[in-house]
């Protein structure tokens, strides 16, 4: 177990080190100079763009540059962006909200999902299950910025019973609204998929086994078919937190949530290089460790699946 | 060109809707360009506010986002009036010259920086060299270049480093300022020029502190200004507090005792602050709420528009890019065929103005019809005038725009027009980025026409002219050039008489319409929108929020 651990920790290291470069280079192979539109329709003093380019190692060679950042991230520096603020700062700024935000979002997603798709799996063919069936798809068509708008307008505009924009502190209150739109496709999703593994399982020979050894319906399902149907949903779930941390970039924007999505959107817009690839160093490290997490939780679900 | 950036933070800002809609209003402006007046003294109010490109130096400061912060914490030589856009004395007691090459300024008494030292003469003089010097890379540097020994001051050297070695600046004063005594300084220009008291307004002119050449990195953090406001914080990318600055002894303070720039990622979201009045003031309605005028529904009385000194054209590719549109016939062809006022209403909703010259109706000297016959759409004698030039030889006409913001609607529209009335067959290109497109038009890659817009530095005529169409002049981005042109230009700076000076502006600006070096698009306004608790919200000719007048009720 722990061997499986380390190795994997170990796996890490060069699937940091190629996606950081990848993105490094693609971020910098974008064509355009980055100081062509700093001044303007008037393009820049030379001096100033002579500044600009040293500050900011833009003369060097595309490896040079990774060279001297990966030096820089080894000791802790994840450069300063183009407008000159420390990209460590920013994060350590920006990752908390997103988190409690990816976080939220996760709750919400596995909480309603979760019942959503047991109500629907052991009434299969009722009306519970037809009622799931078309309100996750009519979430799933619908798309996220449509979903947060309406939201935003009704709850926080007209009714205001939430606020309508997220202040920098980031309060769960004001965060609710914000994860609730950001985990309603997630939801739909997690719906279908318990619901989906929950009817395969009740038919499977193992529950019948422990009906007719005399446990309850409530326990059977709920101990035995519900644990191994759980399993995708996970997967789900662990790659989703991942997704939800880097693609709250709509989300964000509409609640005005100063989190990384809007940070990263900024980033590739302004080919800030250095600010998009220290954010994205930092969310292949969550999703590698989440996916760690969720491999090790099929282990605790499935006492079948071992890792030793 | 601190204007051309603003409309740049606008252009190629995050949302692509960003110019539609700080740039345009209601096309019927005038009756409601601010909210009724008075109010009480104090409170607090918070603003949309976007985050500062550069650290916070006056000199350093070329876009909207950290422009607006510093407008309301700096004093400068002469203020803008905020209904007319009028330059009056705010730190200058007098600016005097005889010859518009020499000028005398002295300042008011008593003026003070926020950090307790007076506002003295040598304060200008310094600030001002250390934007013009090269290796400082200001990014408004080129303000000062009217001033003499300019040229000196610049790095001349090429490749990566300008500055370096041979190249390196010569000197780091301009040998056009002197300091007299603490509140007297004189100023010697290069060239006459004219409307130098309307210049003298922009925040780069503003003056420094002392303590800024200690060290200006912790000045772009935290900047000491003489204006009305000082800054308290500035947590980036979140807020910028502002308060009160008690020692402020000029005339132009403002009510409030604090107000915030609360930084938004988009618009839409400050709009719906504002609609559930959780946000005092936006300057920038989205485009969603344009529609229809749905913004009027959503705020009323709390809405205002203004014709702003923006102005969108269509410049051709130099002659030696792109020959096919040499000839000035073909040009006027092509503007003749484009039928402003429908693409207005059906594209923007009837918020911007169709132009008929190229300066902005905000500002003094400006003259209607200066482009005549040419900026009004006649598809007959439009397809004539082409047969007269001969017809197009280029096959089908392009016009380029960047793609990252809201052009495309309008470039298709504008082409089809020109398709239908010209039979010429016109395809609206899109360049990836602001940054791309940008690069090709400098680098003089781009053919055929492309877009351009001009935001005003200071409000005068001489701004939409000189800097765009004088021989190599900074933003001439079509390579115009006609001596007579330049000489009129000339003849106008060295007038002492501002009435006279902008007669032989006019009389330059209508060579323009033989020429065609660019065509006159529409002029834009801004709209506001406030919550229900402030009033006195006033648009300046910049499109900026006034500080002096806005109060809460």
């Amino acid at each position: 177990m722990y061997k499986y651990i380390l190795r994997r920790l170990l796996q890490m290291i060069p699937v940091l080190l190629g996606s950081t470069f990848i993105i490094f280079a693609m971020v910098f192979a974008l064509p355009g100079d980055p100081t062509a539109g700093m001044c303007g329709e008037r393009p820049c003093a030379p001096a100033f763009v002579a500044k600009f380019r040293q500050e900011h190692n833009l003369n060097d060679p595309l490896l040079t540059r990774y060279a001297k950042y990966m030096g820089n991230v080894a000791h802790g520096d994840l450069g300063t962006t183009f407008r000159n603020i420390k990209v460590a700062d920013e994060l350590k700024q920006r990752y908390p909200t997103t988190a409690k935000l990816a976080g939220m979002a996760i709750l919400l997603e596995t909480l309603i999902g979760v019942i959503a798709g047991v109500l629907a799996g052991i009434r299969k063919g009722k009306f519970m299950d037809n009622l799931v069936l078309v309100s996750t798809l009519f979430v799933i068509a619908i798309p996220i910025f449509v979903i947060g708008a309406t939201l935003q307008y009704y709850l926080g505009v007209r009714w205001k019973i939430f606020p309508v924009t997220v202040s920098p502190d980031a309060t769960v209150y004001e965060l609710l609204l914000p994860a609730f739109v950001l985990g309603s496709a997630s939801v739909a999703y997690v719906a279908r998929l318990t619901r989906t593994n929950l009817v395969e399982n009740l038919r499977a020979d193992y529950l019948r086994t422990a009906i007719a050894k005399g446990l309850t319906r409530r326990r059977a399902i709920g101990l035995h078919a519900l644990r191994n149907s759980l399993i995708p949903v996970v997967t789900f779930i662990g790659a989703d937190f991942g997704g939800l941390l880097g693609g709250a970039i709509v989300t964000e924007r509409i609640f005005n949530i100063q989190g990384v999505g809007g940070y990263l959107f900024t980033g590739i817009h302004n080919r800030d290089g250095v600010s998009v690839v220290g954010t994205v160093t930092v969310l292949v490290l969550v999703f590698l460790l989440v996916n760690l997490l969720v491999d090790l939780l099929y282990g605790v679900l499935d006492p079948r699946i071992s890792h030793d | 060109m601190r204007g051309i950036t603003r409309t740049v933070a606008l252009v190629a800002g995050i949302s692509s809707v960003a110019l539609l809609a700080a740039a345009c209003g209601g096309g019927n402006s005038g009756s409601t360009t601010s909210s009724s007046a008075g109010g009480k003294t104090g409170g607090a109010v918070t603003v949309r506010g976007c985050n500062p490109q550069n650290p916070l130096i006056p000199s350093n400061t070329t876009e909207t986002c950290g422009g607006n912060v510093l407008d309301a914490i700096t004093a400068k030589l002469v203020h803008y009036n905020p209904e007319t856009g009028a330059p009056e004395n705010d730190i200058a007691d007098k600016i005097s010259s005889t010859d518009n090459q020499n000028f005398t300024v002295t300042l008011k008494k008593g003026y003070k920086f926020s950090d307790g030292t007076e506002v003295k003469a040598h304060n200008f003089v310094d600030a001002w060299n250390y934007a013009a010097y090269g290796p400082n890379a200001q990014s408004s540097g080129y303000f000062m270049e009217p001033i003499e020994g300019f040229g000196a001051t610049q790095c001349t050297g090429t490749g990566t480093d300008p500055c370096a070695g041979a190249g390196k600046a010569k000197s780091n004063k301009l040998t056009g300022l002197a300091v007299k005594d603490d509140y007297t300084f004189t100023i010697k220009t290069t060239e006459k020029v004219s409307n130098m008291a309307v210049r003298l307004g922009y925040s780069a002119f503003a003056p420094l502190p002392d303590s800024f050449a200690k060290d200006p990195a912790a000045y772009g953090e935290k900047p000491v200004g003489a204006g009305p406001y000082k800054l308290d914080s500035w947590t980036k990318n979140t807020e910028i507090k502002l308060s009160k600055f008690a020692g402020y002894s000029g005339k132009f303070g403002g009510k409030l005792d604090n107000i915030t720039f609360k930084i938004y990622q988009d618009e839409e979201a400050a709009y719906n602050d504002v609609i559930a009045n959780q946000l005092d003031v936006t300057d920038q309605v989205p485009s969603s709420a344009m529609i229809d005028d749905k913004y009027k529904t959503d705020l009323p009385d709390r809405n205002a528009n203004k014709a702003v000194g923006v102005i969108q054209t269509i410049t051709f590719a130099p002659t030696k890019v792109d020959p096919n549109y040499a000839d000035p016939k073909i040009r006027q062809a092509i503007s003749m065929a484009i039928d402003r006022p429908t693409i207005i209403k059906q594209i923007f909703n009837n918020t911007r103005k169709p132009a008929t010259g190229w300066v902005s109706p905000v500002v003094d000297g400006y003259k209607a019809n200066q482009c005549g016959e040419w900026c009004t759409f006649d598809a007959a004698k439009a397809k004539a005038k082409l047969a007269e030039a001969g017809g197009f030889k280029g096959g089908k006409m392009t016009l380029a725009y960047n793609a990252d913001s809201s052009h495309k609607a309008w470039t298709e529209a504008t082409c089809n027009s020109i398709k239908t009335s010209l039979g010429v067959d016109c395809v609206a290109t899109p360049v990836v980025d602001f940054a791309t497109f940008r690069t090709q038009i400098a680098s003089r890659k781009m053919k055929g026409m492309f877009r351009t817009g001009w935001q005003m530095d200071y409000p005068s005529i001489e701004n939409f002219l000189a800097p765009i169409f004088k021989t190599g002049a900074s933003s001439n981005d079509g390579d115009y050039s006609n001596p007579e042109f330049d000489k009129l230009l000339n003849e106008a700076a060295s007038q002492t008489d501002p009435a006279q000076a902008n007669a032989k502006y006019q009389q330059a600006e209508a060579l323009l319409a033989n020429d065609m070096p660019s065509i006159p698009m529409w002029y834009s306004t801004a709209t506001f929108g406030w919550s229900n608790k402030v009033t006195g919200v006033k648009i300046t000719a910049f499109g900026t929020i006034d500080f002096s007048s806005l109060a809460l009720k």
